[in-house]
């Protein structure tokens, strides 16, 4: 038994692992199953779809998807857009290394710490707006705090270092001497970036794009602290926070959960379904 | 290496320098206005304060009980990162040395955590603590931590372990030595830069997670960041340099450790563990 065990690969060393998964499975797997058992049993009983039912009848609480999605989907696409040209020159310097150590700097502190520098340095009397008036750029104050762009800007400080820094290692992974191959032959700078680099870079970027659009989805400490958490940045999880920590309505909480893990999964799947369109294979240049 | 030609390829490289240039200027300036506004007696309509002083962090420290703060902090922090290590490294082991049926499934389940954001699954993850009664204490909150980082040092380590040539350990089994003996006086010696590597960069996580330790803990062990969060949404409450020195005392504390960090990793490696631990 045990040795029959041991050549599928089942041995004292594999056993290692059951901590880790258990781990997982309880605090991980369970709740999620929990969560979502509970988000099909009302908390003042009724109708076991009564929860979704009374979300997507009340505004308030679905409009919070569209209202996420219009901060989020702009918000990635926008520090995609800036990242790949970024990211195609950084992979040119010798030491990119300081710089890099700068960007990470921002993803560290997080999103607390950013929102109390914005709220001083946004403000109506920070230093922004200084020197904006002092140079006569704008009559008066902007209004970047408290609203829809305090949340906006707030993802653009710690999601463009974190898009860029992944679409980094997407491009230095891309064998330099594709390019001057093309470059060789004749193609100029954007016919390199259209036929060459774009290709290859497709299915990294996807990912990239998934992986910024779900933490852009699930912000919320600066939709509190930077927006307007009754307005325009009412986002799904300042709606889920409310239900349980507020109402102590676990059970909506977890539906409202539910909701926002199928969202972020339905655009994830709907772009690496669009993937499959595009090419995928080896980015080095070698023979093989 | 490719030359630009053009005068137009060299106006857009200058447009690409440009926008990194007006995105870190901004940044520093944004954190330096914290720094600044911590120590100034009193800032309206000026460029700079009118005064400087350290009575704000004299004040903060008690008015925010920031000693109770820094140990509830460090409580959690260090039993984070002792036992994302001690359940993490085995595993990690287990997946780089052996081939079973499930390993890609498991696999999986280890990605999940890091993937899915914590606001996503912290709510029901916080449900079921409250039930159980863990919420609120110590240990709901370090239990609820160690689901990202768990997983977190696993990815980390894989890479490292299957760098170590299997002959070191077969030799080591030769001479009788268990899976235990083996990992403490071989392997773990071995892998101590990436151990080190992984347990810093979990540390650093962890004094930043917000949204986690937010959900599951009570009064008596906010840690930092929780602390500055209910800080900032009081404004008004305090003096707006008391809530900036306290952002000071987080912004040291979490630097101070990633700069450490950064001595062991590259900087790309903080975002990138996702891609490169699937492999």
């Amino acid at each position: 038994m045990k040795g029959a065990l041991a050549r599928k690969g089942f041995d004292g060393v594999t056993l290692l692992l059951l901590p880790a998964v258990f781990f997982v499975i309880a605090l991980f797997i369970y709740p999620f199953l929990y969560g979502l058992f509970l988000s099909f049993a009302p908390k003042d009983g009724g109708w076991w779809l009564g929860n979704y039912a009374k979300f997507f009848s009340d505004p308030f609480l679905y409009d919070t998807i569209g209202k996420t999605l219009l901060v989020a989907v702009p918000v990635t696409i926008m520090n995609l857009a800036c990242s790949v040209p970024v990211a195609l020159r950084v992979r040119l310097m010798l030491k990119p290394k300081l710089l890099t150590t700068i960007l990470v700097i921002p993803i560290t502190l997080g999103t607390v710490l950013v929102a109390e520098g914005m709220l001083n340095y946004f403000g109506p009397r920070g230093w922004l707006n200084r020197f904006l008036m002092e140079f006569h750029l704008v009559s008066e104050p902007l209004h970047l705090i408290h609203n829809y762009w305090g949340v906006f800007l707030s993802l653009v400080i710690t999601g463009f270092p974190f898009t860029f820094l992944l679409t980094l290692s997407y491009v230095t992974g891309i064998d330099p001497a594709l390019e001057q191959a093309g470059a060789m032959l004749g193609a100029r700078g954007w016919d390199r970036f259209r036929h060459i680099l774009m290709p290859l870079l497709l299915p990294g970027l996807m990912i990239t794009f998934c992986l910024s659009f779900v933490q852009a989805f699930s912000v919320f400490p600066s939709a509190v602290l930077l927006g307007a958490p009754a307005g325009i940045t009412r986002v799904i999880s300042v709606a889920a926070y409310t239900a349980a920590f507020e109402e102590y309505d676990y059970s909506m909480a977890s539906a409202i959960a539910m909701i926002m893990a199928a969202v972020q999964v339905g655009i994830v799947a709907l772009l690496l379904g669009l993937q499959s369109l595009f090419y995928s294979g080896p980015a080095g240049g070698g023979k093989g | 290496m490719i030359r630009t030609e053009s005068v137009a390829s060299r106006l857009w490289v200058w447009a690409v320098w440009l926008l990194v240039g007006f995105f870190i200027v901004n940044l520093l300036a944004l954190i330096a206005t914290v720094v600044v506004n911590s120590f100034s007696t009193r800032w309206f309509t000026t460029w700079l304060p009118v005064g400087f002083t350290v009575k704000w962090y004299l004040s903060a420290w008690e008015e925010f009980q920031l000693p109770d703060i820094l140990m509830a902090t460090f409580e959690v922090v260090g039993a984070v990162v002792l036992l994302s290590g001690l359940i993490g490294v085995p595993a990690a082991y287990a997946m780089a040395r052996r081939e079973f049926p499930g390993k890609k499934f498991v696999m999986l389940l280890f990605l999940l955590p890091m993937l899915v954001p914590p606001i996503t699954f912290g709510i029901p993850l916080a449900t079921v603590l409250y039930k159980a009664g863990l919420a609120g204490s110590a240990s709901g909150v370090i239990l609820a931590n160690l689901v990202p980082t768990v997983p977190f040092v696993i990815l980390v380590m894989i890479p490292f372990i299957q760098q170590i040539d299997p002959r070191v350990e077969q030799a080591a089994r030769v001479f009788g030595a268990g899976t235990f003996r083996m990992f403490t006086n071989v392997l773990v010696p071995l892998l101590t830069p990436g151990i080190l590597a992984a347990l810093l960069l979990v540390l650093v996580r962890t004094i930043a997670m917000f949204e986690l330790t937010f959900l599951t803990a009570g009064p008596e062990n906010q840690t930092l960041v929780v602390a500055l969060y209910y800080a900032v949404f009081a404004a008004g409450v305090r003096a707006g340099q008391s809530v900036d020195a306290m952002a000071v005392i987080y912004m040291v504390t979490t630097l101070a450790w990633l700069l450490l960090a950064l001595r062991f990793v590259n900087p790309t490696q903080i975002v990138t563990r996702a891609k490169k631990g699937g492999h």
